[in-house]
């Protein structure tokens, strides 16, 4: 069934869930719709003006409908509890161990996404909002040893192992965006003035687009970057990389 | 036909219209100040911990409003009930009390509201901080009036410290260093910022303006309507006293509750 | 039903002598307090504002379906009109937003809640009471006024330099605040004018369903329109004055530099910005959804209320159920203010908070099933009539339908991660607000209007107006959820081409050309849709004067009160105060000897 909904294609591991539960939702609108439907192209034809001249006064005398709406609020209260909230509870309560896990700050501005890893050491650079100036729009402290080595990607290039999670911290300088990757099934608004962390696993190597979710001006639209899934080998490959460019270029304040 | 329960009340609900009409629109308004009201808890959870202002309003002043809202709200009673009993003379007397206190509220605000106008913060380029209240502002440089010890602001001991080089021919000038007062001058090449605490000043000044501001309107909203029932409305005391009467009610509800929106208003942002 | 007409130059004479004067043309049609008078002002207006939104999408469509392509026809115009935002023609993306926040705001605020609340309650509810006027006439007036006044400014800001409101409908701070233009100024500004005048409304609807019920009118008795427009107002009432305040508090933001949505260490294309922080910009979300949520009720409960008077009219039976409906319309009320988070979910909310709001999400959805089935339900047994009217309300109901059961999935925070702010979220709700309530609508003024000019509407221009719109209305809002399940986003000025394939070779996910290509037969689908109201407009403006007369003051053989007066109702309405023996459908009672008894003949047991 699930080919139906032409949902776009999966390459995470908790994107299983939204899917199925998506569907089973699809399943119950389904039935009621069809259901009452069919009863009601039945109600338009039985009691036309020409086959049922004379109305009756009281109708229906059965509460068969009332077991209609017992039902869907029984199947209602299964999605709720069976479903979305133990898995919802799971993406933002259960967060996997920091040191399993790719950790990515992800900085969303008029109209770019800014990435930055913690490096070898696993810890990103200090913050602090007193340094927060134009040439140092997110405030990070130079001096820091922990942020020496962080890894400053190009603009809108991101690059994460498979198989392993994933936390991105997200947050904003401007304005509100909105991070998604619908292959993940992930959306995190980015908001100004707040960090908000949200994981995932990417379980399919290949090279996916980020969009902005969220109206942020005039290039909304076209406000996009992509997210590179590969082996374990290559993701080393490219830190190595990385490591050194970011280097050369100094502080990487972005 | 005519619209009818317009003086009387309806058997059923126990209320005239107007009565109806008032109470549906103070729910409304309990809306719109519970939600300043909401803003304002949330910012202030909000804030970095030790930087939520304290002790920058006239708590004295702030007193007497209290005081002056409070004799209002009595003596708009007093009014109504005059009429009840046919004193119209007395209802004249109240009433009149009641517009003298919305006056006074009015202008002991405006001494307040100038106040802040008045009082800059200026933030130099080597990182210290004047601050006080304007005594002169040209192209080129900004005197302000420093006084000790009344917004208890630890920025203090800055105030105090020599004038740098550019502008120590005006520091000189001044009346320097009296005991608890000074002016300071700075130039305007030194001045990295500078502004009043009005609304811009931080979050705490912005709540204060928005809902001083907006209780503010209503208490001139309802001082005009309670003027207009006191002098020219009176009119209708000939013609339809009963309904003129309920005119009188309807008003007084409304005063009580922009009293009662100070009542909250008193504390909260005084005295907090 | 001997006592059902009344004769119309008695009622005049009574006006005349009881007033002892001829009110001129500004007092009678201008500044008139006859709440009749208002409803229509407020009628006309709100249509043509309902052209001027259709008008803002169907040029937006054609950026979608064709990006970066320049507009025919009037692309010059658009370009002369709005300096430097549609150069050759082709809308920019400034422009775009604009026009989509713009069409939103009008849609909602300018349109459908004047029509739906204002309009046809203005009319019918004091008929429908048997209350000579509104509670305070005068109030009336200004609220009209108010919101004229309120329309005027959005639409001058439309012609500012820099243009109108670009940050969608729902304003969301801080980008509402930075995008250099005064539109958004303007737009906070009309509001004020619009909530005030809602408020104004809303007590005076308030005050007169509870005041002005005529003698035996009890609450049970009530048309259910009544009870409709009794909870709207209440949600007005109560969910309007929250915007109101944030509507101050982001004009001090905007005007005086405020920071009450700014946050601290925001940057201004590559700046700090110049203001001191500290504030939140979810502050600004959690009052505006306060109200967006209840407010999508304020668009669907009028709605519901017409279906609910025209079917029982026309299937000659009872509503079944008319407690169960009346409970629901209620628990809606109250409930439509606690789900208000649902519009957040991706926001970063904990399991704690957001199991409370999906909770309240499904539970509100109870009452909406229970409403829509008793309309169902209500049709076992009928006579049906299928005349204009009827054919809207029979189509609101699978369209409500469909609109409201697409709410399930988007209201599971989990299903969110991945339709949250695609066209599936477009598509959910425009099936509940264009082919429901404008259904609904339609209906509404095909059904009233005998009553407001004593004439009918034409019944063949009616129908191909109904087959018209039915058709391109799902054709328009079907494709959507394909899109949106396919990941295609809202708010796109390029209509998602920048993220296709096209665009992205190798790219996983990427939007499909056939996702794409749907936007061109949405946006034909729209235009057309545009063209199927010619009948409409031509019917609606020319059955004024030349549409066929009724022949009796209840052309419809209704049962509810507005049917009982003169045609049209004289200032006043009723020449006496009418007394109400029975409940709101009395059609086809056994043993009566037609098949609708009103709800002022007395029962026979009570005949004198
Ligand atoms: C009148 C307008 C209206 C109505 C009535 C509703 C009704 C509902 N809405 Fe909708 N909604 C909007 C207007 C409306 N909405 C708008 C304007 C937005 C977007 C705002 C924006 O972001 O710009 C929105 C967005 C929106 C979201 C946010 C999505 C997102 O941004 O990610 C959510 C999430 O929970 C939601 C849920 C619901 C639910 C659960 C209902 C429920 O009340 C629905 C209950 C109804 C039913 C369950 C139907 C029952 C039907 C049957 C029993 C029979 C069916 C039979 C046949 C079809 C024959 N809506
Ligand atoms: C009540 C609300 C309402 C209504 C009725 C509509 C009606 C329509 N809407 Fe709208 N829409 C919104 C509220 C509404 N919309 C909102 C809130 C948004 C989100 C904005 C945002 O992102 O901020 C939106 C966004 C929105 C988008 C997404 C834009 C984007 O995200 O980029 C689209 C895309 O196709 C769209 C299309 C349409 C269409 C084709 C109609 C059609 O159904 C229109 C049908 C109307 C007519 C055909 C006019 C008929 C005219 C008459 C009958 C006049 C008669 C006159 C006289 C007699 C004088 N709408
Ligand atoms: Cu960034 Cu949209
Ligand atoms: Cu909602």
């Amino acid at each position: 069934m699930m080919k139906y909904l032409g949902l776009p294609i999966l390459a995470s591991e908790h994107g299983a869930d939204v899917d199925k539960l998506i569907l089973y939702v699809h399943y119950l609108m389904g039935a009621l719709f069809v259901g009452w439907l069919s009863y009601f192209i039945y109600t338009l034809i039985r009691f036309r003006k020409k086959s049922n001249p004379k109305a009756n006064y009281y109708g229906v005398s059965s509460h068969a409908s009332t077991y209609v709406e017992g039902a869907v609020v029984v199947v209602e209260a299964i999605l709720l509890i069976g479903f979305a909230v133990p898995l919802w509870a799971k993406v933002v309560d259960r967060f996997p161990p920091e040191a399993e896990s790719t950790q990515v700050r992800v900085v969303a501005e008029q109209f770019a996404w800014n990435f930055r890893y913690p490096g070898k050491d696993g810890v990103f650079g200090k913050q602090d909002i007193k340094l927060v100036g134009s040439s140092n729009p997110l405030g990070y402290d130079p001096a820091d040893e922990a942020g020496k080595d962080d890894i400053v990607p190009p603009l809108n290039e991101m690059v994460v192992p498979v198989n392993k999670p994933v936390i991105v911290y997200i947050s904003s300088k401007d304005v509100i965006h909105s991070f998604k990757v619908a292959p993940f099934r992930i959306t995190q608004d980015a908001i100004p003035g707040l960090s908000i962390p949200t994981w995932f696993k990417p379980t399919e190597v290949g090279r996916y687009l980020i969009n902005c979710a969220q109206l942020c001006g005039n290039s909304h639209a076209f406000m996009k970057a992509y997210v590179e899934v590969r082996d374990q080998a290559g993701y080393d490959q490219w830190v190595t990389e990385k490591t050194a460019s970011t280097a050369n270029s100094a502080g990487g304040f972005e | 036909m005519d619209i009818p329960y317009t003086t009387h009340e309806r058997e059923d609900t126990g209320l005239y219209n107007a009565k109806l009409g008032i109470w549906l629109f103070l729910a409304s308004e309990v809306m719109l100040f519970g939600a300043l009201f909401s803003a304002y808890i949330l910012l202030r959870v909000g804030a970095e911990p030790g930087t939520w202002p304290h002790g920058l309003l006239n708590v004295p002043l702030g007193t007497i409003n209290t005081l002056v809202l409070i004799c209002s709200s009595v003596t708009v009673v007093m009014a109504w009930a005059s009429l009840k009993m046919n004193q119209f003379n007395k209802f004249r007397i109240y009433q009149g009390i009641t517009v003298l206190c919305a006056l006074i509220f009015l202008v002991i605000k405006t001494f307040e509201y100038q106040d802040k106008f008045l009082h800059y913060e200026v933030i130099k380029n080597d990182g210290t901080i004047v601050d006080g209240h304007l005594v002169k502002k040209s192209a080129d440089s900004i005197t302000l009036h420093v006084s000790h010890g009344t917004h208890g602001k630890e920025k203090h001991d800055h105030k105090v410290q020599p004038v740098s080089g550019t502008n120590a021919a005006e520091a000189s000038a001044s009346p320097a260093a009296a005991d608890h007062h000074e002016e300071v001058t700075v130039m305007m090449s030194d001045v990295k910022k500078m502004g009043n605490y009005g609304p811009k000043h931080n979050t705490y000044m912005a709540i204060y303006f928005t809902l001083t501001g907006l209780h503010g309107l209503h208490v001139i909203g309802g001082a005009l309507v309670i003027a207009y029932l006191w002098l020219p409305g009176a009119k209708m005391w000939k013609t339809d006293p009963e309904r003129f009467t309920n005119r009188i009610e309807v008003s007084g509800l409304f005063w009580h509750f922009v009293d009662l929106v100070w009542i909250f208003l008193f504390p909260v942002l005084y005295l907090l | 039903m001997q006592h059902s007409t009344t004769d119309t130059h008695h009622a005049g004479a009574h006006h005349d002598a009881h007033h002892h004067e001829e009110l001129g043309f500004w007092r009678k049609y201008i500044f008139s307090t006859d709440h009749k008078v208002i409803g229509i002002q407020y009628a006309l207006t709100s249509l043509v504002f309902l052209f001027i939104g259709f008008t803002l999408i169907a040029l937006m469509r054609y950026q979608l379906a064709y990006p970066g392509q320049p507009i025919p026809i009037v692309g010059g115009l658009l370009d002369s009109l709005f300096k430097g935002m549609a150069s050759g023609g082709v809308m920019s993306g400034d422009l775009y937003n604009a026009f989509g926040a713009m069409h939103g705001t009008i849609m909602v605020f300018l349109a459908i809640v004047p029509l739906a609340f204002a309009a046809f309650g203005n009319y019918v509810v004091p008929l429908q009471i048997g209350a000579p006027d509104m509670c305070f006439p005068r109030i009336n007036m200004a609220s009209y006024w108010v919101f004229f006044l309120g329309g005027v400014i959005m639409l001058v800001s439309f012609f500012i330099p820099g243009g109108p409101a670009q940050a969608g409908w729902t304003s969301y701070s801080p980008l509402a605040v930075i995008i250099p233009t005064d539109g958004q100024t303007y737009w906070l500004i009309g509001m004020v004018f619009l909530i005030t005048s809602s408020l104004l409304g809303a007590v005076n609807f308030l005050a007169t369903i509870i005041q002005l019920r005529a003698p035996g009118m009890t609450w049970m008795r009530l048309p259910f329109f009544v009870w409709a427009q009794f909870v709207t107002g209440f949600i007005l009432l109560l969910a309007f004055p929250p915007l109101e305040a944030a509507g101050i508090m982001q004009l001090m933001d905007k005007v005086f530099g405020t920071s009450f949505f700014m946050p601290t260490g925001l940057m201004i294309s590559g700046n700090p910005a110049d203001i001191s922080g500290g504030g939140s910009p979810l502050l600004w979300q959690h009052l505006f959804w306060f109200l967006g949520h209840p407010e999508v009720y304020v668009l669907i409960l009028p709605a519901m209320g017409i279906v609910c008077e025209i079917l029982c009219n026309n299937i000659r039976k009872p509503i079944w159920g008319y407690k169960s409906l009346v409970y629901s319309a209620l628990a809606v009320g109250f409930i439509s203010f606690i789900v208000w988070a649902h519009h957040m979910y991706l926001t970063g909310m904990g399991t704690a908070i957001s199991t409370f709001f999906q909770t309240t999400t499904m539970i509100i959805s109870i009452p909406s099933v229970i409403i829509l089935t008793v309309f169902f339900i209500s049709l076992w047994g009928g006579s049906m009539r299928f005349n204009t009217p009827m054919l809207f309300v029979l189509a609101f109901l699978p369209m409500f339908g469909i609109g409201g059961l697409t709410g399930l999935p988007l209201g599971f925070n989990f299903v969110d991660l991945h339709l949250h702010d695609t066209y599936y979220v477009i598509a959910h709700f425009h099936y509940v607000v264009a082919p429901g309530t404008i259904f609904a609508l339609f209906g509404g003024i095909y059904y009233w209007y005998p009553k407001v000019t004593g004439r009918f509407m034409s019944e063949s221009l009616g129908k191909i107006h109904f087959v018209t719109s039915f058709i391109f209305m799902n054709l328009i809002f079907q494709p959507m959820f394909a899109q949106g399940m396919a990941g295609m986003l809202r708010r796109m000025s390029d209509g998602g081409a920048n993220y296709s394939v096209a665009q992205n070779p190798g790219v996983a996910g990427a939007l499909s050309e056939s996702v794409l290509y749907s936007n061109v037969l949405v946006s034909i689908a729209a235009w057309c849709l545009g063209l199927a109201q010619i009948p409409f407009i031509y019917n609606f403006l020319t059955s004024w004067k030349f549409g066929k007369k009724v022949t009796s003051d209840n052309p419809w053989q209704a049962t509810t009160l507005e049917w009982q007066t003169p045609t049209p109702p004289p200032h006043g309405n009723f020449t006496t105060t009418p007394a109400v023996y029975r409940g709101p459908y009395e059609y086809s009672v056994p043993g009566a000897a037609t098949d609708f008894s009103p709800q002022n003949e007395p029962l026979k047991t009570q005949k004198a």
